[in-house]
């Protein structure tokens, strides 16, 4: 009986840790494939099913530092500000424990052309990877490239939306 | 597949002229330099899906360089009474037949007739296969149109631009006049920069399929896709010398926007510009000896020339702080660029090259994207209206607007195709 309630309490536990990892990274497709934990089967009472936990990837914690993604801008300028200062140098300290690759997407504000706001978010991309590199991130494990105005976070025509769009974005791939 | 919706507007009052449901032409007394012709409905046009003289009509009056006489049908194309014709205001008058050919396919045969020389200007007799039946009454306004002003017609042209309704974004290919329109590709990331190549038969375009963007050319006949510029960083802004032989693409693999050339299948690359700051929007000149481009090295945006070998670049605009966009007419004459002035305006300016003469060409405040027609007299672009992103189509000496809107979302990145045989 004892046993049963610790499976049973593992088994939420492992359905809650689930629930806890799922996806911060907003771009990456939800899987396909979800394993089911194992249940016995009804008339096996002796039966053990294992249940493996992992210790949480930090970047997976959508209430850690890590979670914070984005850099923004001030208008018509292409240094990281202050308040970026702290996204760049947590993902710089995650990446120099783990081995991972990202993309960092330039972002503008969409007034203008958009061949010339494609050149002016790889501004922003550029100067998110040079401060990630000043802080011992390798060039190869990092590529910085731009969305310029095609793919605004913010879909109204105002400043305030100008200044949510006018960003450099951290993704893992 | 949307419908794109033709508005032709012309400084000043209106008139309203019958068109098909999704077709609204507004004219008005553009001056006295509009030729007057009479376009006759063809004989037996009734058997053909295409209504070919009323596509005439529409092609002539959208140019805005003519005034368009009804003439009802005239049967005997042997016997024109020119005097009752000159009598009516005609300089000229467009006749035709229609009969079937079998497969479903038409003989149509056009005369234009000089009511002022009393006799045949010109003739084209085609045959159209069914689903071309529009084709053959643009190629009729392209020859009354050369005939009559001695510039080549461009209504046979085709025009490619990228629509965009949430996430659905889709690169499709229509008629000049907005008809006829053709998927090229669907894609749920944006697709930017279209550029047609010099023989009408590929595009070269920036897909952001590969979450960021890269630089494709697709055949249209064959849907054969090559990636052509897919270098760590940025790939962007294609542009096709003269000759078809090699694109042009600005390149951020070093760290900053470049201008490079590469052989069409995206071999042979070589760096052109070297500027520690963007350059961008590379375009051949007409005669491929130069590349126009847009670079912030003196601060904000300008529009400058350089040998495609490299070199040292001279700079063209001079005008305001901000002028981007820069498209040379087929005579190698005029830019066409996207300028920022007082008030904060993206407007659609043209510069004579030889007199540094310069001309604002729209009212609108979000241009971008201009393409000239290949026969140099039209300039295609993006503008805003109602804050839906919408086509403008004007002449270059800012005369003749029109605008074509589809019915939902958006209509962006247009380019007017080439010449086609």
């Amino acid at each position: 009986m004892q046993n049963a309630k610790n499976i049973a309490f593992l088994i939420a536990s492992a359905a809650l840790l689930a629930a806890c990892s799922t996806p911060v990274k907003v771009t990456e497709p939800a899987p396909v494939v979800e394993s089911k934990p194992a249940t016995p089967p009804a008339a096996d009472t002796r039966a053990v099913a294992p249940v493996e936990t992992k210790s949480i990837d930090p970047l997976d914690d959508p209430k850690g530092v890590l979670a914070n993604r984005s850099v923004y801008f001030d208008f018509d300028s292409y240094v990281v500000r202050q308040d970026g200062q702290s996204v760049v140098q947590n993902h710089s300290a995650y990446l120099a424990k783990n081995q991972r690759q990202i993309l960092i997407q330039g972002n503008t504000d969409e007034r203008g052309g958009a061949e010339y706001n494609l050149a002016l978010g790889q501004k922003r991309a550029e100067a998110v990877r040079k401060s990630m590199a000043a802080l011992g991130v390798p060039e190869g494990r990092m590529e910085a490239v731009s969305l310029g105005k095609e793919k605004p976070k913010a879909e109204g025509h105002n400043e305030e939306a100008w200044s949510q769009n006018r960003r450099a974005d951290i993704v893992y791939k | 597949m949307n419908k794109i919706k033709y508005m032709f507007v012309v400084a000043g009052a209106a008139l309203s002229v019958s068109a098909q449901a999704q077709l609204r032409v507004e004219i008005s007394g553009v001056g006295s330099n509009q030729i007057p012709v009479a376009v006759a409905t063809f004989v037996n046009e009734g058997q053909a899906p295409a209504q070919i003289s009323e596509i005439i009509k529409a092609d002539l009056q959208r140019s805005g360089a003519f005034k368009i006489i009804d003439a009802g049908t005239v049967t005997d194309m042997n016997n024109i009474d020119y005097g009752a014709w000159k009598s009516r205001g005609a300089d000229a008058v467009v006749i035709g037949t229609v009969s079937p050919a079998g497969n479903g396919a038409f003989d149509v045969r056009y005369r234009l007739m000089s009511t002022i020389q009393s006799s045949k200007l010109s003739q084209l007799d085609q045959q159209a296969p069914a689903q071309y039946g529009r084709l053959a009454a643009h190629r009729i306004a392209d020859d009354v149109y050369e005939k009559l002003t001695g510039v080549k017609g461009a209504f046979s042209t085709r025009i490619a631009y990228v629509t965009q309704q949430g996430r659905s974004y889709r690169l499709e290919v229509a008629d000049a006049d907005g008809e006829g329109v053709q998927l090229a590709l669907s894609s749920n990331e944006p697709i930017i920069s279209p550029s047609w190549s010099p023989d009408g038969t590929k595009v070269a375009y920036v897909s952001f399929e590969q979450k960021k963007p890269v630089v494709y050319v697709q055949n249209l006949i064959t849907r054969q896709r090559t990636v052509i510029a897919n270098e760590k960083g940025s790939n962007s802004a294609p542009a096709w010398s003269p000759d078809g032989s090699k694109v042009a693409v600005a390149l951020s693999k070093t760290g900053n926007t470049q201008v490079y050339i590469a052989n069409a299948d995206g071999s042979g690359i070589r760096r052109i510009s070297n500027s520690t700051g963007i350059d961008t929007e590379p375009q051949f000149s007409a005669d491929g000896q130069y590349i126009y481009f847009t670079s912030d090295r003196s601060g904000g945006p300008q529009i400058y020339r350089m040998s495609v070998n490299g070199g040292d670049a001279q700079r063209v605009t001079f005008g305001g702080p901000y002028n981007i966009s820069p498209r040379i007419s087929s005579d190698g004459k005029t830019l066409a660029y996207i300028s920022r002035r007082d008030g904060g305006a993206f407007q659609l300016y043209v510069l004579d090259l030889e007199t540094r003469q310069e001309q604002r060409l729209s009212d609108t405040t979000s241009d971008e994207s201009p393409s000239f027609a290949p026969n140099g007299k039209y300039i295609l672009y993006a503008t805003e209206s109602g804050r839906r992103k919408s086509l403008a189509v004007v002449s270059v000496d800012g005369r003749v607007k029109q605008r074509l809107t589809i019915q939902a979302g958006n209509i962006k990145e247009p380019t007017w195709g080439p010449f086609m045989k």
